[in-house]
């Protein structure tokens, strides 16, 4: 087992965990003894790589090592594969398409991906953390290499002759010497393929890729334009009625009364009551939105803090006990009296909301004990387990079944509505359909951890860094690394006892706070050093591939051509993280009225070798595009448990009209694994805009949102 | 319960809901056309934009008694005869989409548009657009795409 490997995703797990739940079902007493009824989840000791990536903290599934659980083809060639990962508007139900297609040496048209139905594939810990292209890519791939060494090897049999003389190709095994010929569906006669895979298959270098790496389009692109694909929001079961849940007037609220005499004279409603749990169904939509608002409820919120007291309440109740130093060596305080320069500051994030436009929904449907439930989440497994942990029942009576959905960012772990409307379908009898409210999505779901770091940094005159203390409190450890040479450091992450908002995993995590802290005081540090800020960087670190793409942003963007005048700046920022290099430039204006706009960002993005050109430049470019959002203005503000801007009236995201000119580099090396992209292009974008913020005013702005609302 | 009759898609369809539901709920519950999208209710994100009689509306701030004797266009309704809608084809072709749950509303956006302005400059699309949010953030990708619609159509004709 590489250890470097588990602590990683030790580390990716525990930080996409969400602490609270939000739904504690009380249901009828005598249901708990089911708990024990059901049957106990047995936990296998995994000892391989593969095996590993699908463990949770405590407890680890193997994964299968036949090929029949990943892959099956049919006796028309028709190709289905099986994971656990999902689809969320990261492309990869096209991605894994093509590398399947590239080892299987089958088209892409014939194959098919079942993916996130926990009734149907492999278990998975989910889709965060970037992991699907390193990990579950050779998955599929060593499946696809293995299953087709198994058709040349049937064909190989059947006509006689030596399997090293045939060639697999469009989905047929063919032998030049005799001219036959057959298909893997007529080989496989749609049976299972009960091979066992041992140890590593040989994979097709990225070198002579012919599917992977082309900007092949989005295999069901189609369905999108045309209305077609159903959302999780958009499907109907035979008989469903839709679910609302009635909220608390705040976070930790307990009910005091309720009245909901008018709601049950409504036509066809039906009010569910379990504890401070209150829900209505109704034939629809709109008829159980009528009916919520018909209950009169008293709740009772205790005080307390609000967005103005945040950052002091966070560090001051860091919790000593959980804080973890990722860094220490040298001699920090001696280094530290030693440099020529030193700087001490600090820097803040905000929370924030993921807001992915579908909001959180569910249809769930009950057979008896058993469980369906249609949700939009990065989590299948993991709602199934909390699914049947809220009824008691065993995970093997719950199916979650996940549609390629309406975006997450790492907003969809939890299955909150997933948990409601299987509570107001069991008291229906029917199928219920729950999708939430924009204003629930903004008040009820996660948020990304707000925090401060403070670093205090030493250099010597001719721009060496020589001393960094950081500390992170609350907003998390991810990236907190340097990836530049200094000698002496101390890091250190501090996580916050009981934060005051629900708060849980958002794209790249912490390594957007990480980054923007970091690379905003590198920034510092070089105009106390009187460097180029490019320079300087350049200066302290011998990272090859981090100097590669910091240089090819440079010359894409002709860094220092132009310099930055009054209300004109350029900013640069980069760095790494979950396998990617990234340097980003941006390029801003100030107006008189205090507002900034992004006129130009160029980006240079390296993930080793690029599955999908045009997919990747589609990630880089929406992940600048909502990183102006969390560097210029988005912010939550809350009081007494409400969050005061649940509305996209009164949280702002980016529009048409904050869209600068974005140009992508990519920087393709064939001779590395490919890693995953959806997150790592977001986290330069801050800290480039706070530093062309910097060059055009002479303002040093050191927490995002950078604009003031 | 009233009852009020709407020609959507081409069809004469009639609908039993009250005349203040919004549009959006009879479209994705009453007549199953889902391809409509709920994203906010206060006519922020445009992912529910349809078109009434040709304009581009916020079918979550419609009541049906607005809609009521007129034509409705959703996105189930742009492709004729198996052809895809010159902005569909465009939105495809440059692939502005990801999660494409904001699809819909900016196709049928982009559509109410260019009928207006069968060649509009990236500053109108932006400005006619800016109403729809792509969380994603795929925007550079929509402005092309209505840019390459435009020339389509322009080339069609």
């Amino acid at each position: 087992m590489d250890s470097d490997l588990d602590v990683q995703l030790t580390n990716e797990l525990w930080q996409h965990e969400v602490g609270v739940g939000l739904h504690y079902i009380d249901l009828e007493r005598r249901d708990f003894l089911k708990l024990f009824g059901g049957g106990i989840l047995i936990c296998l000791c995994s000892t391989g790589t593969l095996a590993q990536e699908s463990g949770r903290i405590r407890s680890s599934h193997e994964l299968p090592k036949d090929i029949a659980a990943w892959l099956r083809i049919a006796e028309d060639g028709r190709v289905t594969v099986f994971t656990g990962k999902v689809e969320v508007g990261q492309n990869i139900r096209t991605s894994l398409t093509q590398l399947v297609s590239e080892e299987l040496h089958t088209g892409m048209e014939s194959i098919t991906l079942v993916m996130g139905d926990t009734e149907q594939v492999p278990w998975d810990a989910g889709t965060f953390g970037s992991r699907t292209t390193p990990t579950m890519g050779p998955q599929l791939r060593a499946m696809a290499v293995a299953a087709r060494d198994l058709m040349v090897n049937m064909a190989a049999n059947a006509w006689q002759v030596d399997a090293s003389t045939l060639v697999a190709s469009e989905g047929r095994v063919r032998d030049p010497k005799s001219g036959n010929s057959i298909s893997y569906g007529e080989l496989t006669h749609g049976q299972k393929l009960v091979k066992v895979i041992a140890g590593d298959p040989p994979f097709t270098p990225a070198s002579e890729w012919k599917v992977a790496g082309q900007p092949v389009p989005k295999v069901d692109g189609p369905d999108f334009v045309t209305g077609k694909h159903l959302y999780a929001s958009d499907l109907h079961r035979p008989g469903m009625l839709c679910g609302k849940v009635l909220r608390p007037s705040g976070f930790s609220a307990t009910l005091v009364s309720l009245d909901d005499s008018a709601a049950k004279k409504m036509a066809e409603v039906t009010v569910v009551r379990d504890g401070n749990f209150v829900g209505v169904v109704a034939p629809g939509t709109w008829s159980a939105q009528q009916a919520i608002q018909a209950l009169k409820a008293e709740w009772k919120v205790s005080p307390q803090i609000s967005n103005q007291e945040l950052f002091s309440y966070l560090k001051a109740k860091a919790d000593k006990q959980k804080t973890e130093a990722t860094d220490v060596s040298g001699s920090l305080a001696e280094e530290m009296a030693k440099a020529d320069v030193k700087i001490s500051q600090s820097y803040a994030v905000a929370y924030i909301q993921h807001a992915p436009l579908e909001p959180r929904a569910a249809v769930a449907e009950w057979q008896g004990e058993k469980l369906a439930v249609w949700t939009g989440t990065q989590r299948p497994f993991a709602v199934r387990d909390e699914l049947a942990a809220a009824f008691r029942t065993s995970p093997d009576n719950v199916r979650v079944l996940m549609p390629d959905t309406g975006s997450a960012y790492g907003g969809k772990h939890t299955g909150d509505a997933a948990i409601e409307a299987a509570r107001l379908a069991k008291a229906a009898g029917k199928p219920v359909k729950v999708v939430w409210t924009r204003e629930e999505e903004f008040t009820w779901a996660y948020f990304r951890p707000a925090g401060i770091v403070e670093i205090t940094s030493g250099a010597r005159r001719d721009g060496t860094i020589t001393a960094w203390e950081y500390h992170n409190y609350n907003s998390g450890p991810a990236a907190i690394g340097v990836p530049y040479n200094i000698a002496n450091k101390l890091i250190q992450f501090h996580p916050t006892d009981n934060p005051p908002l629900r708060q849980g995993s958002y794209r790249g995590l912490a390594a957007t706070a990480n980054h923007f802290a970091r690379e905003s005081h590198m920034d510092e540090l070089a105009h106390a050093v009187n460097m180029d800020p490019l320079q300087f960087r350049l200066k302290n670190t011998t990272d090859d591939r981090l100097r590669a793409v910091f240089e090819a942003v440079a010359e894409k963007a002709e860094w220092g051509k132009q310099k930055s005048s009054a209300n004109h700046g350029f900013g640069i920022a980069g760095g790494f993280e979950k396998g990617g290099h990234v340097a980003t430039i941006a390029e801003i204006e100030l107006h008189p009225d205090k507002s900034v706009r992004v006129v130009r960002v160029v980006e240079a993005f390296e993930c080793g070798a690029v599955l999908n050109p045009n997919g990747l430049r589609n990630q880089i470019e929406g992940s600048i595009m909502m990183g102006i959002g969390g560097a210029l203005f988005e912010s939550i503000r809350f009081e007494n448990g409400r969050i005061l801007n649940a509305r996209f009236s009164q949280y702002r995201v980016p529009r048409l009209s904050d869209m600068p000119k974005i140009e992508v580099v990519l920087v393709d090396r064939k001779d590395q694994p490919s890693a995953g992209a959806g997150e790592t292009p977001i986290v330069g974008v801050a800290p480039a805009i706070a530093n062309a913020i910097f060059a055009a005013s002479g303002e040093r702005l050191r927490a995002m949102p950078l604009l003031k609302s | 319960m009233d009852s009020a009759t709407l020609f959507v898609n081409g069809q004469e369809r009639e609908v039993i809901a009250p005349p203040q539901q919004p549009l959006l709920w009879v479209l994705r519950d009453d007549l199953q056309l889902t391809g409509t999208k709920y994203g906010c209710g206060e006519g922020q994100c445009g992912a529910c934009t349809v078109l009434l009689e040709g304009k581009a509306v916020r079918s979550c701030m419609t009541p049906l008694s607005a809609a009521a004797g007129k034509k409705v266009t959703t996105i189930e309704g742009l492709a004729s005869n198996g052809l895809l809608h010159p902005v569909q084809q465009a939105f495809l072709h440059e692939e502005a989409l990801q999660c494409g749950y904001c699809t819909s509303g900016m196709i049928l956006s982009a559509v109410a548009l260019l009928s207006t302005n069968p060649s509009p400059t990236d500053e109108a699309i932006m400005k006619a657009m800016n109403g729809n949010i792509c969380r994603c953030g795929t925007y550079p990708r929509i402005v092309a795409a209505v840019r390459d619609a435009a020339q389509m159509a322009q080339k069609a004709k």
